[in-house]
Parts: structure tokens; sequence; C-alpha cells
């Protein structure tokens, strides 16, 4: 079959079953908008700007698990959309971008709206490709595709000249030609001796921790995660990109670990003798001072990505393989092992948790005159019943939703966690609700976040999109605030969030429903009411307590063993 | 410890321009890179030679071998290897100087590509060593002009890298 470029990658679109396509045109790209405008088989979302399409395929893929597609225009258009696609790197997120170039002949002539977009994204993606001629064009967006989702996934950049996309020029299409690629062959199983030597130390343990990270939720092994861990019946912690992958509500779980992770997890990762790190990469804000880091510890690494193991701290026994194979072939050892747990000494452990978990490290001062932001999202996870999509932005908002909903299932906690991107929240909703169309998804926000992609607010109504936005507004950059009350003695430069708009009328503008909520006794009704409203977008715009803080907390430098607890409680333990 | 590196990387466009980024981007150190296409012209063949401790030079090859354009790779200094550099050296040569700096070239079995009234280029391969003995011998105030290729490097005996 003789097809355009742009009908190329339209085909090669339909046969990667890509439904939908987050873009925004221009001159670089008005041949693959005509292909577009020519079909109906994908949908293409039209947002407000080239970030908001990165975010929204990126919640897409976050949801779906499906790779997120993106089409935006040279110059500007590729620039805008970096900090998405740095956004998705640093979370290990499948995407396919497809970026106009200038016409070839013009390439490196700062001909209009050029950039070196291969330079430009080169250090944020996981690889990226020119197109080198029509006849290419078909194979490389196969190998995008392959790259993107396989392994350890991520982000790939397909930048195409224009002059490649002309619907005049036609060549042979064939999708069928398999994937070749000599110098790219992800690891998938785990190495057996590794693994038997795994299983044993992991059923000697005394003190044993499971630790989980967005790895498990990525590879969908949340399945074969829950098999191993109830196996073991040890403690599981899970890191703030891998909340969902054991039920938040099961007794085994004990909260999320790290800077605002929970007290007792904290504490169980420093006292651990075995620990097992499954689809993790000893973030920074997970380990805390890394000298400090599991002193007592052999420590276990699954992980796909051979470079992530003993990057930050050294592991005893590394594992590089597919997270659930390796998984189920674990599962299966423990089953068939001739030797036991100390159950004796696993309940001494666990009766030392519950020691830690007692201090109760979440609870905060309730008030009835103003509206506490951690109350906010104890009600929303009453209301969703704990079932809702929960995207975020960044800063002390996301920090209580992490601590607060408790996530049961995996994929439904779509946040920035590598790149801590402002502006990530609302987009990244439009990708999830288009995903599920019948499904309640929330965005959970500040007045600062929520400015930095409110132009979304269009997309949504062009759309359709009932996402309900769940506005912490504690006219302070929070997070930022809270940092400098902590460690620059209460100078609050620049972190007021002065000459807010009225996020009400602003939301009814943009043809939604808005609602101010000021009083802590009209929060549940509020959200009932809200989420009622099953075919609209509402924004709550929640007036909060200005001065709190994120609780409990590892301060910069300290170990995980010396987390800042809530002053009401150390006035308890004292 | 230096570590000599060597590569074996897709023939691309941009290929080059990553493994550079790579270093500068996670702050490897790195005391030259050459690369150069094979035999195979679908591929070229680069050494990286680099310095840091156990740890970092994991990293590196680690993060070398995630790169997509990079199709297999050898830390060299794991066991024997050869390593050659090219270096071409304008030396000042004049009266007296001159007849001493045609011996120590020939010491260090250099060659003279090109005489003037004032001056000789020398073309000399060796380890780095040697190319630094060779300039500290004729001494630094004879030195008009240094090129050097960098390292190459290829494992002695049996073992190889090749796909
Ligand atoms: C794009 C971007 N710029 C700056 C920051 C640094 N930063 C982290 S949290 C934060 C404040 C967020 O304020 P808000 O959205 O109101 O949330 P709050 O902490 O008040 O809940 C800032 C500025 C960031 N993470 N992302
Ligand atoms: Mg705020």
């Amino acid at each position: 079959m003789e097809l355009s470029g742009g009908e190329i990658l339209i085909q090669a679109l339909k046969e990667e079953e890509v439904e939908f396509i987050f873009g925004y045109p221009g001159g670089a790209v008005l041949h693959i908008y005509d292909a577009i405008y020519q079909q109906n088989s994908i949908k293409h979302i039209l947002v407000r700007h080239e970030q908001g399409a990165t975010h929204a395929a990126d919640g897409y893929a976050r949801a779906t698990g499906k790779p997120g597609v993106v089409l935006v225009t040279s110059g500007p258009g590729a620039t805008n959309a970096v900090t998405g696609i740095a956004t998705a790197f640093m979370d290990s997120i499948p995407m396919v971008i497809l970026t106009g170039q200038v016409t070839s002949r013009f390439i490196g002539s700062d001909a209009f709206q050029e950039v070196d977009c291969i330079g430009i994204t080169r250090p944020c993606v996981k690889h990226n490709f020119l197109v080198e001629s029509l006849e290419s064009l078909s194979d490389t967006l196969k190998k995008a595709f392959h790259v993107a989702t396989t392994g350890r996934p991520g982000p790939v950049v397909v930048d195409i000249p224009k002059d490649f996309t002309a619907p005049g020029v036609k060549t042979e299409f064939d999708y069928s030609v398999p994937v070749e690629m000599r110098s790219y062959s992800p690891p998938t199983t785990g190495h057996p001796g590794q693994i038997r030597k795994a299983v044993d130390l992991i059923m000697s343990a005394k003190r044993p921790m499971i630790y989980s990270g967005g790895g498990v939720v990525l590879g969908d092994a949340s399945e074969s995660f829950r098999e191993f861990c109830r196996k073991l019946s040890y403690p599981v912690t899970n890191t703030l990109m891998g909340l969902g992958a054991f039920p938040a509500t099961d007794k085994q779980f004990v909260g999320m670990l790290g800077m605002h992770g929970t007290y007792e997890a904290n504490m169980a990762m420093h006292g651990c003798d075995v620990l097992i790190a499954v689809g993790a990469r000893f973030d920074d804000r997970v380990t805390g001072e890394v000298k400090r880091f599991c002193p007592n510890a052999q420590i276990v690494h699954i992980d796909v990505d051979p470079a992530s193991i003993s990057k930050t701290v050294t592991v005893d026994i590394p594992i590089v393989g597919d997270v659930g194979q390796v998984l189920e072939a674990m599962n299966r050892q423990i089953e068939e092992a001739d030797r036991e747990i100390d159950r004796a000494a696993i309940d001494l452990w666990w009766s030392e948790i519950e020691k830690w978990r007692g201090t109760n490290c979440l609870q905060y001062d309730k008030s009835d005159s103003v509206i506490k932001p951690q109350y906010v999202v104890e009600k929303l996870y009453e209301v969703t019943k704990g079932d809702a999509y929960l995207t975020s932005d960044v800063g002390q908002h996301q920090m209580w939703a992490a601590q607060f909903y408790h996530f049961d299932k995996p994929r439904r906690w779509i946040n920035s966690g590598g790149l801590g991107t402002m502006g990530f929240g609302l987009p990244a909703a439009i990708g999830v609700q288009l995903a599920f169309p019948d499904e309640i998804v929330a965005c959970i926000t500040g007045e600062a976040s929520i400015q930095m992609c409110i132009q979304e607010l269009s997309t949504c109504l062009q759309y359709d999109l009932p996402i309900k936005i769940i506005n912490l507004n504690n006219r302070y950059m929070g997070m930022v605030r809270q940092w400098q009350e902590f460690s620059y003695e209460k100078r609050y430069s620049h972190s007021y969030m002065d000459a807010l708009p009225d996020f009400v009328r602003l939301t009814e503008s943009y043809g939604h429903v808005g609602m101010l909520i000021d009083k802590p006794g009209d929060v549940e009704s509020a959200m009932q009411e809200a989420f009622a409203m099953k075919d609209k977008l509402v924004f709550l715009d929640f007036i909060t307590d200005q001065t709190e803080n994120v609780y409990p907390m590892i301060e910069a430098g300290k170990g995980q063993d010396e987390m800042r607890l809530h002053p009401a409680q150390n006035r308890e333990l004292a | 410890m230096r570590h000599v590196i060597a590569v074996l990387l897709e023939n691309e466009s941009g290929a080059l321009s990553r493994v550079a980024g790579l270093f500068s981007a996670r702050g490897y150190n790195i005391e030259s890179l050459t690369v150069a296409p094979t035999h195979d012209p679908t591929m070229s063949r680069m050494t990286i030679v680099t310095y840091g401790t156990e740890r970092v030079v994991e990293q590196i090859t680690k993060q070398l071998n995630k790169l997509v354009d990079v199709v297999r790779l050898t830390d060299l200094t794991e066991s024997h290897f050869l390593e050659r550099e090219i270096m071409l050296i304008k030396l000042r040569a004049v009266e007296q100087s001159r007849s001493e700096i045609k011996r120590v070239a020939d010491i260090f079995r250099g060659r003279i590509l090109d005489v003037t009234e004032t001056s000789y280029i020398v073309e000399m391969t060796g380890d780095a060593e040697k190319l630094d003995a060779f300039m500290k011998s004729v001494g630094k105030d004879n030195i008009i002009e240094v090129v050097r290729s960098g390292a190459t490097g290829i494992a002695r005996g049996e073992k190889s890298l090749r796909i």
C-alpha cells in the first residue's frame, strides 16, 4: 500500500491501537493535522498548551498502562512540551511524543520555528529519533513504541521534518516488519541463582521489610506482589510512586515511607535486618541521609533497570529482571521451600512496629472554625469510597493526599513524584477521565499549582470531562512556606500567593461549576453535592488553614529514625 | 582508578552526543574519547578513558549500556589490553637543540614528518605515559604545538568486542 507520511503516521498509530492523540497544531505538523482530519478512528484531543498535552498523555498512560501519544509542532511547540517529557522521564512513563520539524533541507539554517529538538530533549527521554526519510518513518515509529513500552518504560521523541509528511509524496507502508534493534534488548527474567539466594535470605529474616516503588505499578505486578507479601506476612511500605501496589487499608501495610512517610514505616526501615526493595530506586526523598539508611540491613533489590542497582545504596543481592516475573518465581520458591520462616521473630518484630504505629503520626489538630486540609482529604476519601482516580499537583496537598487517601488499587494515584512538576494535576486528570469516562476522577491541587495549567479548564469543557478539582487553598505555596518556617526562621520569601483570582468565577467563565467552601461544617456536604454532578466539572475551592504543616517529616540531612513529629505528638511523648 | 572502556555503537547521527551528554549530565570524568567507524560501516568503535571509584565506573558502564545506541561495551582495564595513542608534535629545533631533539625522538621511536630551519614535526604512537614522557624529555620550552588523538584500546589475545 502506497501512503503519504501523514497517512503512514495515522496507520502506524492505528496499528499501535492508539485511542487518543493529545496535541496542538502548527506549521510543521499541518500535513499531519490534515491526515488526522480525514480519518475518525483516532481521536485528537486539542489542549490549550503543549505542556498540557504531555501531562494529559502521561496521565492516560499512568492510568491505563498504555503509551500516551503527543503531537506538537516544531520550535515553541516542542519546547513547551519539554517539561512534560521530563516529568514522564523521571517517573518512567511510556509515551511517544511526535514533534514537527522544519523541512529537512532547512535543518540547521535557523529556519522559522526551528529548534534542535533532538538536542533539547536528549537528556530527558529514554530515546529520541530524527526521521531521516519518508521510507524510514514507519520503522522509526514502530521502534519508538517498542522502546517506550518495554524494559524500564519512558518517553520517546520522534522528530519529523515537514517534507516527510507531505500529501503528494508516497511510499510503501508495511507495519508487519518486526522491530530489529541489536543495540536494545531489555532484560526479562531474573537470574535463577540470584533469585534462589534472595529467597533464602528473605526467609531467614527476623526483622524484614518490604519496600516497593513505582516499578510494581508500572510493571503491572501488583497481583504477584500482593501474593508475595501475603505469603511472607512481612511489613510492607510503598513509595510515593508505589501507592496502591499493596492495599493501603490492609493491616500489613505500614504506610508510605520517606520524607513525609509514616513514623512506623521509616522506623521499621531503619531497624530492619533484611530489606526487600521491589521496583524502587532509593530516591533521596526515600532514603533520607544515605549514610544512615537501613544500617543493619542486607538488601535484596529487584529492578528491571541494571543502572538502578547500587546507584545510591549498595545492595547485597541484585536481581535484574521484570518485577512480575521475578516475584512469580519467588512465590513458587517460597511455596516449595523446605525452610521455615521464623514466625516467633516476625511476631516480635510486628509488636515493635505496632508500638511505632501507636504514635499515630498522622494526627492533626482538628478545628471547628478553620478547614484543615487533612480533613478535606479524609472527606474526599469517604465521599468517593476510596475508589477515585486521584491526580495531584505538587506541594503540601500532594503529601496530604498520599497520606490520607488510602489507595487500595494500583494506577489510581497519579502524581509527578520524580520531577515534582506543578501544573501536572489538571491535564493529567484529562488523560485519565478520557480513558475512564465513567469513573470518578479528582484532581487535588493548591492555589499555586493549579494556576500553572489552568488554561486546560477550556479543554475540559470542549470534551465534557466531569473532573472534580479539589483546591486546598491556603494562600501560600505551602510546601515552600513550610521549609522557610523550619529552615529560614520564618522568612517567607515570595511564597505568598497574592492577588489570587476568584476561582469560582474563573471556573464559571470557563463554563464549569465553581464552589467556595470556607467552613469545616460545609466540607462534606459540598463534596456530596459536587460528586453528585456526574456530568459537570466542579472546582471546589476550599479555604484552608494557612499555616498547617505536613508531618511527620525527615528534614534535610536527617536519617530515617530522626523524624520530626507533629508538635502535639512531641508534647505527648515528652 | 583509570579505566579504558571500549564501546561499539550504532554509526548514527547523534550517537556521539548521547555519550558525551551522558558524561556531562552525570558529572563523570572524561580524560579522552576517540571514535571512528569500524570495518562494519554501520558501527563505530569508541574508546573512553575515564577515572573514578569502582562504584562510579560501574555506574558509567551501566549508564552507557542503557543508551539505546550502544550495542556492546567492555571495560578493557579488567584484563590485559593494548592502548595506543598517536601524537603529532611541533617542536622548536634550532642550533644545538636540533640534534638533541632528533636524538630524543629516535630513542622514543618517533618519526620526523616535517622539517624546517627552525622546527620539526614528530609523529609518535604509544600509550599515554610514553607520550607524556617524550614531552617531558624535550622540555616545555621546545614545544610549539601538540595534537593527540586520545587513547584507542583493544583486548589482548582471544578476547574481543564484536557482535
Ligand atoms: C514548576 C514548579 N515550580 C516550582 C516548584 C517548587 N515548589 C514545590 S511545592 C511549591 C508550592 C506549591 O504551592 P501550592 O500549589 O499552593 O501547594 P501547597 O504546598 O500550598 O499545598 C513550589 C513552588 C515546583 N515543584 N514546580
Ligand atoms: Mg497553596
